[in-house]
């Protein structure tokens, strides 16, 4: 795209996202959207991130992780901290205080940057050590990695503990979510077609090929778990300021690292397209299935263990495959 | 506009785009809900209950619900309230999740309308609801949280019962002058904000006794292995060892800690009024608790509720029930006096209660608590049987 | 010197029930290369067995050692059949996928076992009747129950025994053939799915039982507690050296003891993680365990 049309399609969605936020934040007029259904639609926008994040390195990088959660909880709460303690400071740069809609957009904004280096800090310590393994050894580290994180955090009284970060402040509104979401899928795409999109394909087919080839795997890999974990970091910085959302370290674990996985290849691993339709659907299911969970606790998650061996014997590849929606999808089908 | 063939590729992406989030607008759109006033002035009031009737916390979502249910119909026979109307209970179950609690509550209030919340015994799911309730302007009494930051939350949230600085003075002050404790090492649980408040709060009060107080240790709830930490505490020969704590933990720390030859006195909190505590069997004996209630009351007001609620479950009420007993009644009052089931209006009459109840006399002070005496009771195991045996009162 | 001795003592019993979780892992990864994950909640579903048989003979009002066995084989006869089902399901239709596929599958069977788990026995925990009274024995001012001795004989007698079976019977001779390769073995008139069965049984059966003996001395049993204590056997067969029995008894004690002494610190709350910290330093040091043999991939 030209770097004109660039700048047009940024402002054009950045007014859509406001819009949008006015009245599913606000309502407009007699009505408003129901706050329930308001908090799932939020809710689908922090799992897109987090979906589509980690199919960068489960999908595009062929690496198999199960830590997400654990980048989701570093993000997260060093995001929550920077807007708890210092929020009011951030808000007084524009001039105005945490109260206000500016005031609040800066401090998330600063919140947001500091999540997503915090968890790409993070991302760098897990990929560094990963370099050397492969498979089911990687996959147990990461896993390690993750738990290790959560049980330092259930440790530091100043976040909340084992109460979770209740005090954080509920700055997280649908603008926000959806902004960051689209800046994930823009990027994961991006990425996908670009040299270091290749380079992952290389290392996914076969490492010590591509290795061979003068594909330099240790800066790629590395990179990519650096990007996936910044936004998953900036998931958990939207997370843990929802309102009545608090973050929690007994809830950021190894499960919840499954079900991100569960998003990603229910749509297909390594397709974006995926990664969002997998998001929103387990997003939606859940919430579903919630009368049925009330009459017999736990059954969500069995459907949702179900759903992930029948995948796997039947359909490993999910629902897209590697398939992309794209613009041509849209374009008309000549047919031959 | 007509979308064809020679439709730009990018507006007929926006057009879907578009399309797609009216849709889902539109499918999630409602009236905005009137505010304030009775919507509807006749008719059944719904008030909602959330609880944990199944995980770890099961014994106090049973205890809790079985009482409620036993006041609302007590108070629906008697001919409801505001002339003639009658209350509707909905019950949610938490599963013992803060989460779950926050979804319960949400879900009450927003889908069933509730116009009052009563919940919960854990002052960890209760802090996690508080907000909610606060936020939508319900008044939410809660039977048993003795967390002292659960009515901090804001001005709808009540409760019915004493707070944890109070019980740990009160847990002091017998291991001291009774006990004749000098040194008394602490468990706490660090994922129950109950614990880590009765903690501070036994510290503070023991400390200030003259005695001395070891470094509290750490488990978490779900542990099941507390030999190491026990292991820690025996070397160190404390008179006293508190166990902050619920029940279904205190009963594996009391058993492994008789296991280890730890027979010294074993002091808790109202948490341990749980039936699972009875797995801890005979290292039950020489313990104690701090407790809202007596069944052996001979009272005539507490012996009444204990033959009713007996006859209909077919159990003894512990002091949960009794509390969650009391929380109904105190409600019923409340809009009574009001005239109202306005959230405003309940809130500002709660503020102003004073009436006597199954645990004593119930009047809300100034911070939306109550100060009501505790009893020390002693726990004892016969015949396969937990006992909780009146030892003495202590008043605020 | 009295303290120190009770904290082996008791990092010596946690170590014993990790070692004897860490087996099955052990085994089943030496012969399919497949982290069974389920097979933390395979130890579950023993304990549960054990709970449900123990209180239909009602041993809690009379306990009683030869009854005590019996439960433990029945616990044992149900998960090994269990084991073999699971593999039949759901690992075999998938054996021949990539190994990705298998762990994911393998992680779907756990949260399969663990939520169907609190679905149909509840969420609430339970609490194991006692079939065995508790009794403590002293020795020189250190304490230990009959119970946490019972399981680190079993974890010894276990290991021994195994040992036995793999290198010296028939079936453990095609178990180590089909380690090696699978392909060849078949060629070789291996029965290869048996010999699958019959590891997946094996490993089953030594969860189940030391699901039995954990809840004797650890009361209380949920739906959940497999998660946990799996992962950690987990790391302890890693640490040993995956596939090497020997090793997997060796990484239990060390991962029992090491977060037995985290505990007696004031850093016991993070117990949890000194597993997890053991598992990345080895497999960064030294990837193949203390007891493990490293080889050479072929590329």
């Amino acid at each position: 795209m030209r770097p004109r049309t660039k700048l047009i399609a940024i402002v054009v969605t950045m007014a859509v996202l406001l819009g949008l936020n006015q009245v599913v934040e606000y309502g407009f007029g007699e009505f408003q959207v129901n706050p329930y259904y308001a908090r799932i639609i939020n809710l689908v926008g922090i799992n897109i991130t987090l979906a589509v994040s980690l199919n960068l390195i489960n999908g595009l990088a062929g690496q198999f992780s199960i830590g997400h959660a654990g980048f989701m909880a570093v993000g997260g709460y060093a995001a929550t901290y920077l807007t708890v303690y210092h929020g009011q400071e951030l808000a007084g740069l524009a001039g105005t205080t945490l109260a206000t809609g500016l005031g609040a957009s800066v401090a998330m904004a600063f919140s947001l940057l500091v999540g997503a280096c915090a968890a790409a800090a993070a991302g760098l310590a897990v990929g560094i050590p990963s370099l050397r393994l492969k498979g089911d050894y990687l996959a147990i580290v990461t896993l390690g990695f993750s738990e290790i994180i959560r049980v330092v955090i259930l440790n530091i009284p100043a976040v909340g503990g084992a109460t979770g970060f209740t005090d954080a402040i509920p700055i997280t509104n649908f603008f926000w979510i959806f902004a960051m979401a689209i800046l994930a899928i823009v990027v994961v795409r991006n990425i996908a077609s670009s040299t270091f999109g290749r380079a992952l394909a290389a290392i996914r087919g076969d490492e010590i090929a591509a290795e061979a080839m003068g594909v330099r795997t240790t800066r790629y890999k590395v990179l990519a778990f650096v990007i996936s974990a910044a936004f998953a970091g900036v998931a958990g910085g939207l997370s843990g300021q929802l309102f009545a959302n608090p973050l929690n370290p007994q809830n950021l674990n190894f499960v919840k690292s499954i079900e991100v996985i569960v998003m990603i290849v229910l749509g297909g691993i390594g397709s974006t397209t995926g990664a969002v339709f997998g998001a929103t659907a387990l997003t939606i299911l859940p919430e579903a299935l919630r009368p049925v969970d009330r009459q017999f606790p736990g059954l969500r998650m069995v459907i949702y263990a179900l759903v992930l061996i029948l995948l796997m014997i039947f359909r490993p590849q999910g629902v897209f495959g590697r398939r992309e929606l794209g613009w041509q999808w849209l374009r008309v089908r000549r047919s031959r | 506009m007509s979308v064809s063939l020679t439709t730009p590729v990018w507006k007929r992406g926006l057009l879907f785009v578009a399309g797609a989030s009216i849709l889902s607008l539109g499918v999630a759109c409602e009236r905005r809900p009137a505010t304030g006033g009775d919507t509807a002035d006749t008719g059944e009031i719904v008030i909602g209950m959330y609880g944990s009737l199944t995980g770890d916390g099961a014994s106090f979502g049973q205890s809790s619900r079985e009482a409620t249910e036993l006041a609302v119909d007590e108070v629906n026979t008697a001919g409801g309230i505001l002339g003639g109307r009658k209350f509707k209970l909905l019950v949610e179950d938490d599963q013992s999740k803060p989460d779950e609690a926050a979804s319960a509550v949400t879900k009450l209030i927003t889908q069933d309308k509730a116009v009052a919340i009563l919940g919960e015994v854990a002052s960890r799911r209760s802090l996690a609801a508080a907000p909610i309730a606060q936020r939508y302007a319900v008044p939410m009494i809660t039977p048993s949280s003795t967390n002292e930051r659960v009515t901090e939350v804001g001005d709808y949230i009540f409760r019915v019962c004493f707070i944890d600085p109070f019980q740990g003075e009160v847990l002091a002050k017998f291991a001291v002058n009774d006990l004749k404790a000098k040194k008394a090492a602490v468990l706490k649980d660090i994922q129950q904000d109950y614990s880590v408040g009765l903690t501070d709060s036994i510290t503070r009060s023991f400390a200030a006794l003259g005695g001395q107080v070891l470094d509290p240790v750490s488990y978490s709830s779900g542990d099941g292995d507390f030999r190491a930490v026990l292991t820690q505490i025996r070397s160190q020969k404390p008179d006293v060892v508190f166990v902050t704590g619920y029940y279904p933990e205190a009963a594996i720390i009391a058993r492994q800690a008789r296991e280890l030859g730890m027979n010294m006195p074993l002091l808790g909190g109202d948490g341990w009024v749980g039936d699972a505590l009875q797995n801890g069997r005979e290292a039950l004996n020489n313990t104690y608790i701090s407790n809202h209630y007596s069944g052996d009351n001979p009272d005539p007001v507490v012996q009444n509720f204990v033959t009713t609620y007996t006859a209909r479950f077919k159990r003894e009420p512990d002091a949960i029930a009794a509390l969650a007993y009391d929380a109904v009644k105190v409600l019923a009052d409340a809009m009574t006096r009001a005239n109202s089931t306005d959230g405003p209006k309940v809130r500002d009459a709660l503020a102003k209660t004073d009436v006597a109840g199954v645990t004593g006399r119930l009047k809300i002070n100034a911070k939306r608590n109550m100060e009501k005496p505790a009893v020390i009771q002693e726990v004892t195991f016969k015949d396969g049987k937990v006992k909780f045996v009146y030892k003495t009162t202590i008043n605020p | 010197m009295q303290t120190f001795l009770q904290q082996t003592i008791n990092g010596l019993s946690l170590g014993a029930i990790y070692a004897l979780i860490a087996l099955g892992y052990t085994m089943v990864y030496g012969v399919l290369r497949l982290i069974n994950f389920a097979h933390g909640d395979v130890y579950m579903l023993g304990a549960f067995a054990g709970y449900f048989l123990a209180n239909a003979l009602q041993l809690d009002a009379n306990p009683s050692i030869l009854w005590a066995i019996v439960v433990t084989i029945g616990a044992m006869a149900i998960c090994a059949v269990i084991g073999i089902l699971i593999e039949r399901l759901a690992y075999r239709p998938v054996r021949h996928h990539s190994r990705l596929t298998s762990l994911i599958t393998a992680i779907g069977v756990s949260l399969l076992l663990e939520y169907g788990g609190q679905v149909v026995f509840g969420a609430t925990p339970r609490f194991f009747p006692q079939m065995i009274r508790s009794r403590t024995f002293v020795l020189g001012g250190v304490q230990i129950t009959n119970q946490s001795l019972l399981i680190i004989l079993l974890a010894v007698a276990v290991m021994f025994g195994l040992h036995f079976i793999v290198h010296r019977t028939k079936i453990g001779k095609a178990m180590r053939a089909t380690s090696y390769n699978l392909a060849v073995a078949k060629l070789m008139g291996i029965n290869t799915d048996r010999v699958i069965a019959f590891t997946f049984a094996l490993g089953s059966a030594l969860a189940a039982a030391g699901g039995v003996m954990v809840a004797l001395s650890i009361p209380r049993i949920d739906p959940l507690m497999g998660l946990m204590t799996g992962l950690k056997a987990f790391v302890a067969a890693v640490l040993g050296g995956i596939g090497n029995i020997p090793g997997a008894m060796l990484g239990g004690m060390l991962i029992g003891l090491m977060e037995t002494a985290l505990s007696a610190t004031a850093y016991s709350t993070y117990r949890d993680a000194v597993a997890f910290g053991v598992l990345i330093l080895i497999l960064l040091f030294r990837p193949a365990g203390i007891l493990g043999t490293s080889g050479t991939d072929k590329v």
